[in-house]
């Protein structure tokens, strides 16, 4: 059973090429400079259209996440931690927390983007925990 | 503009069988709930010229609410479907409530029912919900409905302080009250204890925190404050009504721990010239129990960050301070989905004619309800009360 796979449209096929090669995009509005995701036509500040690709530090904190105990198909091995990151550029995504103890995540930590193969094709962003 | 406060009024509700109801489609649950209503407002179906409903899971419709009417053969000259998840049923409230100020109609049925239990199975149950989630952003990562509301409840207890205690304690009281519900689903009373330790969902949630998966439905009838005088029971008004949106996906809020509720309560509190403290009773939703928490404190029952202390120590059980779900709640009585908080709207509507039986809130005269759909997104804030409130 393979995982919900995201279906990349026009305005996200760069994002997500981006995860395949390791970089977290996010989106830059070249009139006012605001940041933002998830991409969109226009800028939520200033409604320039605009925009470019700038890639996010993939640095952040988990501004809450759950571990999640009861898988929502076979494909998702429980227990799995989900996270909202917020992200030192300011934009926040959902997203897992990796290759941790689940009882190790707390509010507040500080992680960093990695990426894991979400299909044979697809690699998704994903977070660790920083050391201390 | 024209106050909608005490200008229309409810004058018929009823409510389906609920909990599982086999061999019975959502549609047919519809069509029960909305006759079952017309004869608790002692009129015929011809009277209607105004329907409301919302889509069903089970069996949805690309036109509900013309579907529901072509059923029954009624003909209104005012008709849709809304979807705004669990928020929809107050929220289309408010807009039937403008359609009959402004004339658009002088009857209006509200009716929702689906068949979350029977209609689906389990997994499609979940699916079907868990699609909430934006399709590229959020779905991939695989929450579930009480992972996306775990958020929430992870963020207010590392904010606040707040435990799974606190959250157990709501799923208590929401028994409580169904224990004195003959119509609920769930009836048999439960402790703290029971609820942290039913079977872990998505931390800090387990089982008993969840809401229930049911089949039901129900339906009330409005009309004018003046047409409503000429009904059989005591007219409820609606005293106030208010909304608040803030997101769809729960990673674009702004904030995870005060919601929008806030705005929605203080448009309604404003209307109604009313406030916390005039209420007898709450029925706030609770698809999961950290949302009651988040709600009790957004409506201004207690302080930001008390809404723990307020449930341990004011009580929202039978005999409470506040007595919150009179019903039991979508925990307890019954969630089929965002037809849920229909039935704190007839509970509401039996609480403010004092026809409540054995769970009757002393001296109800106005009481609030508070719905959100999505994930903590669409708010709206219902204050209804009996006449000269």
């Amino acid at each position: 059973m393979e995982k919900i796979q995201p279906v990349p449209g026009p305005l996200s096929e760069a994002y997500f090429a981006g995860c395949n090669a390791g970089t977290l995009l996010i989106q830059a509005c070249e009139s006012c400079a605001a940041l933002q995701f998830y991409p969109r036509s226009i800028c939520t500040s200033c409604n320039s259209s605009s925009l470019k690709w700038s890639p996010s530090s993939g640095r952040g904190h988990v501004a809450s996440f759950t571990v999640v105990r009861r898988a929502i198909s076979a494909a998702y091995e429980a227990p799995y931690v989900v996270a909202l990151i917020k992200l030192v550029e300011g934009p926040q995504l959902m997203s897992h927390i990796v290759e941790c103890d689940p009882e190790s995540v707390s509010v507040g930590a500080a992680v960093t983007v990695t990426f894991a193969a979400w299909s044979e094709t697809q690699a998704m962003p994903v977070f660790t925990l920083d050391e201390n | 503009m024209a106050s909608m406060r005490g200008k229309v009024a409810i004058v018929g509700a009823a409510d389906t069988r609920v909990g599982t109801v086999p061999g019975v489609s959502a549609t047919e649950l519809c069509v029960d709930a909305i006759l079952k209503a017309l004869d608790d407002a002692c009129i015929s179906k011809h009277q209607v010229d105004g329907l409301i409903t919302c889509n069903s899971m089970s069996q949805p419709m690309l036109y509900h609410a013309e579907a529901m009417a072509e059923y029954l053969q009624i003909f209104p000259r005012y008709c849709f479907a809304a979807g705004a998840g669990g928020g929809t049923t107050f929220s289309v409230l408010h807009h039937a409530a403008s359609a009959i100020m402004t004339g658009m109609a002088d009857t209006i049925v509200i009716a929702m029912a689906d068949s979350l239990r029977s209609g689906l199975s389990r997994e499609q149950a979940m699916m079907v919900q868990s699609s909430t989630g934006h399709p590229q952003f959020e779905q991939p990562y695989g929450l579930t409905v009480p992972a996306y509301y775990a958020l929430v409840a992870q963020a207010h207890m590392a904010q606040y302080g707040t435990t799974a205690e606190h959250f157990a304690q709501v799923a208590v009281a929401c028994r409580a009250h169904a224990a004195r519900n003959p119509a609920a689903q769930m009836r048999t009373p439960i402790t703290v204890e029971d609820v942290l330790a039913s079977r872990p969902i998505a931390d800090p949630l387990h089982l008993l925190d969840c809401s229930l998966v049911s089949d039901g439905g129900a339906a009330i009838v409005m009309t004018s404050a003046e047409r409503a005088r000429d009904f059989p029971h005591t007219p409820v008004y609606v005293l106030g009504v208010g909304e608040g949106h803030s997101h769809e996906h729960i990673s674009q809020a702004h904030s995870l721990t005060t919601s929008a509720a806030v705005e929605a309560g203080e448009r309604a509190y404003a209307m109604a010239g009313l406030g916390p403290a005039d209420m007898a009773f709450a029925q706030l939703y609770d698809c999961f129990t950290p949302t009651v928490l988040v709600e009790l404190e957004d409506l201004g029952f207690c302080q930001k960050g008390e809404g723990g202390a307020f449930i341990t120590e004011a009580g929202i059980g039978p005999g409470g301070a506040l007595p919150v779900n009179t019903h039991g709640g979508l925990l307890s009585h019954s969630h089929p989905g965002n037809p849920g908080s229909m039935f704190a709207l007839t509970e509401s509507v039996w609480q403010l004619r004092h026809t409540a039986g054995e769970r009757q809130v002393p001296n109800a005269e106005a009481g609030l309800l508070h719905a959100q759909g999505g994930i903590m997104s669409s708010h709206t804030t219902l204050i209804l009360g009996r006449d000269g409130y």
